[in-house]
């Protein structure tokens, strides 16, 4: 059947003009492949800079400053920005270059409270960028808090504190285990009367849980009652070490003043930093630290 | 099997094969050659009243488009938690779903396999090999909507010869694909993500707009004014992806050469016009012949058609509509 010349006589006989259009054509292709690529890797430039790093939600794959498997593992969905119930999480833009789409927490606009107990995003993560090892909130890494200025500290200065922590049009959430247990409230709706300003030990989760660990052993020695202990199990191991506390420090006038000292315990959530009234903020979190570099 | 050969070929770039008129059917060729001098212009204005042109699957396809995509905005906005994440990934009533791009550039990148993920992906490849493949860029990919209204501004502004439209080689995409493959591999971190206008229009969408939308900006007006559908012609890796399932999906469009006129209607509005080089007179392999595995399943041909000869087809059951 086949006609034996046939390929042979298929052969194309390409005109001047037709191999031209496709040398153009091949040309074309090639600008455009080295365009799109140079495009996708000018993304490595905040990355290499360490521009791009910032302070992740807990669980975050990384080691301080080299985050390189979070970016890798980061499918950029965004599940833990939804699950947040303080909107803490927020997803990075194109300046980020690769880490557009990566979650990370402004802990000054709005800090990880720890108000979903559970570790709401780490368990929402569908690659296990934010890893699943972690089950409690003192076991999270995210950073380490830092006296940065300590003068504008009121308590260093010896300073009460009267109103709403950050103003009345302050955005921010926080959970007052007082007022409502289950729902986190503006912070702008809270004001304070304090003698001595500690607003960031007293807004420490870790410390706060640790209170109501205490209260609740109290309350255990007293009457041993089941129903404390189901609530004890569900999802809230009490911190094993202290995060903050204030201190009576000696300073350079000799006069002895309190201030707040971290301890093993910070996890770097950010609260401290988002709570303190002065502007701007007298104790900030190190995303590039963690208690088990600073304590070792 | 032939048709998973050309399927193949076609989305990594080759030009569709030609068969030669030895190897056609007897009956396709009398087909051929009892249209001779039959195909008078008058017939096939009469063919284009007759058939009258309705955007049926247009309207099926945009509305589906726009209701997956405002179902993860309105699922997060709120509250109701019934699609959560975004397109890259993302939770169905609680069932883990990952898109397959996104999942094979973090896996390639983080080199390690996450259980969640992998339920997620087989998930989605169930779903798209049942659905077609690639019928995730006309039907869910919001880059797709946009790149269709700009498409028209294109084909408008090349009709009025303001501009004119320059095509890259099509194998172009499959180097893409290695290169962005590779580039996760070796890099460690997940470079087409950063770049992909799917993924950046999917956030925006769900988590407000942000200055990564002038990338999907820039593309667009590369589409406008420089060349045709050019980001999902002969870039994007996704397609490639959606397109390996889609070879192996029982849903595809078909053609039906008896009533064709060869005018070519579809090949003009088709966003992938080499799988349709099968309507060519003379090019088909056989009477009825299934459109290879690049094609969207968008069936803006079988909404042109004017002698109805394409067809939505699900292999196995009788053809619907």
């Amino acid at each position: 059947m086949r006609d034996p010349d046939r390929k042979a006589r298929k052969k194309p006989l390409v005109s001047r003009k037709k191999r031209e259009n496709q040398r153009r054509e091949f040309l074309r292709s090639s600008a455009l492949a080295a365009g799109v690529v140079t495009v996708s890797l000018m993304g490595f430039f905040p990355v290499f800079q360490n521009a791009s790093a910032k302070l992740r939600p807990p669980g975050a794959l990384k080691n301080l400053l080299d985050e390189q498997e979070f970016y890798a593992s980061c499918i950029k969905c965004g599940q833990c920005v939804q699950v947040c119930p303080v909107n803490a999480i927020k997803l990075a833009d194109l300046d980020e270059g690769m880490g557009i789409g990566i979650p990370y927490i402004d802990a000054r606009e709005q800090a990880c409270d720890f108000s979903c107990d559970g570790l709401q995003c780490v368990l929402a993560c569908p690659t296990g960028a934010l890893t699943h090892d972690l089950d409690y909130p003192a076991d999270t890494r995210m950073g380490y808090a830092r006296l940065a200025r300590p003068k504008a500290c009121l308590a260093a200065q010896g300073l009460g504190f009267k109103g709403v922590a950050r103003g009345p049009d302050f955005k921010g959430l926080l959970r007052y285990d007082d007022i409502d247990r289950w729902n986190p409230i503006a912070v702008a709706d809270h004001a304070y009367d304090l003698e001595l300003c500690d607003l960031c030990v007293r807004q420490c989760p870790i410390e706060i849980r640790i209170a109501q660990c205490a209260e609740k052993e109290k309350e255990m020695a007293a009457a041993p009652s089941p129903l404390a202990r189901v609530a004890e199990q569900h999802g809230n191991e009490c911190p094993p070490r202290h995060a903050i506390e204030l201190r009576a420090i000696e300073s350079d006038d000799g006069v002895r003043r309190m201030q707040p000292v971290l301890m093993e315990g910070c996890v770097g959530c950010g609260v401290c930093e988002m709570i303190c009234p002065v502007e701007s903020a007298a104790i900030v979190v190190d995303f590039d630290k963690d208690t088990d570099s600073v304590n070792g | 099997m032939n048709y998973i050969k050309e399927s193949l070929l076609q989305v990594f770039g080759s030009k569709p094969t030609r068969p030669h008129k030895d190897d056609q059917p007897e009956q396709l060729k009398a087909i051929y050659q009892s249209k001779k001098g039959m195909l008078s212009k008058a017939d096939l204005e009469a063919a284009r009243d007759e058939h009258e042109h309705k955007h049926t699957w247009l309207w099926r396809r945009w509305i589906t488009l726009v209701l997956v995509n405002m179902l993860f905005v309105v699922s997060f906005t709120f509250d109701i938690q019934i699609l959560e994440g975004s397109l890259t990934a993302s939770r169905f009533v609680g069932f883990h779903m990952a898109d397959l791009n996104s999942a094979l550039q973090v896996m390639l990148a983080y080199k390690h396999i996450v259980l969640n993920l992998v339920i997620g992906t087989v998930t989605v490849f169930l779903i798209w090999l049942l659905l077609g493949g690639r019928t995730f860029c006309s039907w869910v990919c919001p880059y797709h909507l946009l790149a269709e209204w700009a498409e028209y501004l294109h084909l408008w502004l090349v009709k009025k010869k303001i501009i004119r439209n320059h095509t890259f080689h099509r194998k172009t995409r499959s180097v893409f694909y290695v290169i962005f493959a590779l580039l996760a591999l070796i890099s460690g971190y997940t470079v087409f993500e950063s770049i992909s206008p799917t993924g950046i229009l999917s956030r925006a969408l769900i988590y407000g707009p942000g200055v990564a939308l002038i990338w999907v900006g820039i593309l667009l007006l590369f589409e406008v004014f420089v060349s045709r559908r050019a980001w999902c012609r002969y870039v994007c890796p996704i397609g490639v992806t959606y397109a390996v399932v889609g070879v192996a999906s029982p849903v595809r469009v078909t053609y039906n050469a008896e009533a064709c006129h060869h005018e070519g209607d579809c090949r003009k509005i088709c966003e992938v016009p080499h799988v349709l080089d099968l309507t060519i007179r003379g090019a088909a392999h056989d009477i009825n012949q299934d459109v290879s595995a690049d094609c969207t399943r968008c069936g803006m041909c079988v909404d042109i058609c004017p002698t109805s000869s394409l067809n939505f087809k699900v292999k196995g059951l009788d053809k619907f509509r």
